[in-house]
């Protein structure tokens, strides 16, 4: 039997900083750090200490307020379970751990609201002296990209070479329902036609078929093998290759497809030939044919001769109805048959032209406006204005933003988004993590994805692991937390052996 | 190419069963393309006033 595919995404957001002369670090400390208010977050470093100033002149010195070394404590855990903090130069969200493509699909679009709420929060104190402006894209148009990062609960159990080679050929083809679009070619090979107008943002930047590094070299497949969880049972399946999405429903795709597939391997036993399973010959070779495609007729080699994208798709697909058909249990949180409908949906459209792909499909959307602004001012294919429709597809100002006005279908309520922004889900730990923060944010010293640490006012901290991702969740200790009414009994209720003294706190 | 792919995964219906296809002009595409014609008539409204330079100075630092 397969695991829950229990799953999650981590999106690094790009970031001006207009009319400020701060660093691309410094933005992004600014933005994390004005939603560590309210009791929204918490800040996994102390530094009570630190004040936030206005300028008496009117406006705001940030530079002055938050010197570089400040941004290693732009590292928060918020009360939904997400992690908020500063990578590298980019201000990064993490979704709790989800149990259901809709449910990260929530957990996404909070993580859009809490930018959002962090640009209002930092825009409103900075007044006159300068802007700071978020995109949820994976490049620049000049060669830089940065990430939008999907996990998945994997069994241990299940070979990694094995697993490398099949997930690569959906990695590669599924790009022609959740590729997010972009005007432009960058890292061009030479002799290599270069299309006005590709379908993702970041298959220009894959250069291996599997490796280890996520910013040089970047490889389809990741090997990182940091699971955040035990060890012996499972393993994080952590996926690089993967466009940040304003759809909606490219969202739940790319995770509903890729947890199902996921599943399917967990369960093929020693002969995984049986599943004729397509494998891309020269993935790195094909992750640009198939972006640079958006006629969607190129074809790559694969184990079963050459095929397209959308050709190996369909076999994808065909291979999870097989398996679900056979009983399978649903490991996708109650979504298989939506996902599996949809996913033959959209995979029929695309093959027709169906002009309907462009309710979910983002690089189909962006294309209806880039096409359009091109044909009525008659520009030519690489004029700054379509690169202008193509950053600011991705806008998260709301009113630069051209996905919220493309017609994408929805799939949660704004109410229910709002609600996520501050709340939980209930069936994984992140209930635990998310619930102990906002009981007593004043008692939790750092929190990362499997541990928390407390004082409860002894001489040593306490830590509670949490090695189990579906353990910590509502019905697991939801009655637990209602019996208590501080971390003493908390820790007390939870028994000796479910805590740990803190020797040495790493934090994060 | 495809055909033979699909026969061999026993899917040959899958584009008739699922993906009700639909002619050009047809009553999807026309709301698609009024939609498109509203945005593109507000466009100059939503997009940064002097694209080139904001295209020119959106440089960010490579990621993850």
């Amino acid at each position: 039997m397969s695991l829950p595919k229990i799953c999650g995404i981590e999106t690094e957001y790009g970031i001006l900083a207009r009319g400020l002369d701060i660093t691309p670090m410094t933005a992004s400390s600014l933005l994390v750090n004005a939603f560590s208010e309210d009791g929204l977050s918490l800040r996994a470093w102390d530094f009570a200490d630190e004040t936030p100033a206005a300028d008496a002149r009117g406006g705001w010195r940030p530079e002055a307020d938050y010197p570089e070394v400040d941004v290693l404590m732009s590292n928060s855990v918020l009360t939904n379970g997400a992690r908020y903090y500063v990578d590298h130069a980019h201000p990064e969200v993490s979704t709790p751990e989800c149990v259901s493509p809709l449910q990260v699909v929530l957990y996404d679009r909070a993580a859009e609201e809490i930018i959002r709420d962090s640009l209002n929060r930092a825009n409103d104190r900075l007044g006159s002296a300068g802007e700071l402006i978020a995109h949820k894209n994976n490049s620049d148009g000049k060669g830089n990209s940065y990430g939008c990062h999907e996990n998945y609960l994997v069994d241990r159990s299940l070979p990694f070479g094995r697993l490398a080679s099949l997930v690569t050929s959906h990695l590669v083809t599924r790009q022609v329902f959740c590729g997010s679009g972009k005007v432009g070619v960058e890292c061009p090979r030479e002799g290599e036609p270069r299309p006005p107008f590709q379908i993702s943002q970041r298959a220009d930047f894959f250069e291996e078929a599997v490796g280890l590094e996520t910013t040089v070299r970047r490889p389809i497949v990741n090997t990182r093998d940091e699971p955040h969880a035990d060890p012996e049972r499972y393993r994080r399946l952590h996926v690089i290759a993967g466009d940040a999405n304003m759809s909606e429903v490219a969202t739940y795709l790319k995770v509903g497809t890729t947890a199902l597939l996921l599943a399917v391997m967990e369960t093929l036993g020693e002969d995984p030939s049986a599943t004729k399973w397509p494998v891309l010959l020269d993935p790195v070779t094909a992750v640009r044919q198939v972006s640079h495609d958006p006629g969607l007729t190129a074809t790559v080699e694969t184990s079963r001769g050459s095929a397209s994208a959308l050709e190996v798709q369909w076999i994808l697909h065909s291979i999870v109805r097989r398996w679900l058909d056979a009983g399978a249990e649903d490991p996708i949180g109650g979504c298989a048959e939506d996902v599996m409908d949809r996913w033959s949906r959209v995979l029929g459209w695309l093959e027709s032209g169906d002009p309907r792909s462009a309710r979910w499909v983002d690089w189909v959307a962006k294309r209806r406006i880039v096409d359009g602004v091109a044909a009525r001012s008659n520009l030519d294919s690489d004029h700054a204005r379509l690169r202008a429709v193509d950053l600011q597809y991705h806008d998260m100002r709301i009113d630069r933003n051209l996905a919220a006005r493309a017609g994408l279908e929805t799939l949660v309520a704004i109410e229910a988004v709002r609600e996520a922004m501050t709340v939980p889900p209930r069936e994984t730990r992140a209930f635990f993590r998310g619930e102990c923060i906002r009981r007593w944010p004043d008692r939790v010293v750092s929190a990362n994805w499997d541990s928390i640490v407390f004082d409860s006012g002894e001489p040593a901290l306490q830590r509670v692991p949490m090695m189990d991702p579906l353990k910590g969740s509502r019905a697991h200790v939801g009655d637990l937390l209602d019996s208590v009414n501080d971390v003493p009994s908390l820790l007390a209720a939870l028994g000796s052996s479910a805590v740990e003294d803190v020797v040495f706190d790493p934090g994060w | 190419m495809q055909e033979r792919i699909r026969r061999q995964n026993g899917t040959e219906n899958a584009t008739e069963d699922v993906a009700e296809t639909v002619a050009p002009g047809s009553e999807h595409g026309e709301r698609l393309r009024d939609e498109i014609d509203d945005l593109l008539d507000e466009i100059d409204e939503v997009l940064e006033s002097n694209a080139e330079e904001f295209v020119k100075n959106y440089v960010q630092k490579g990621g993850e």
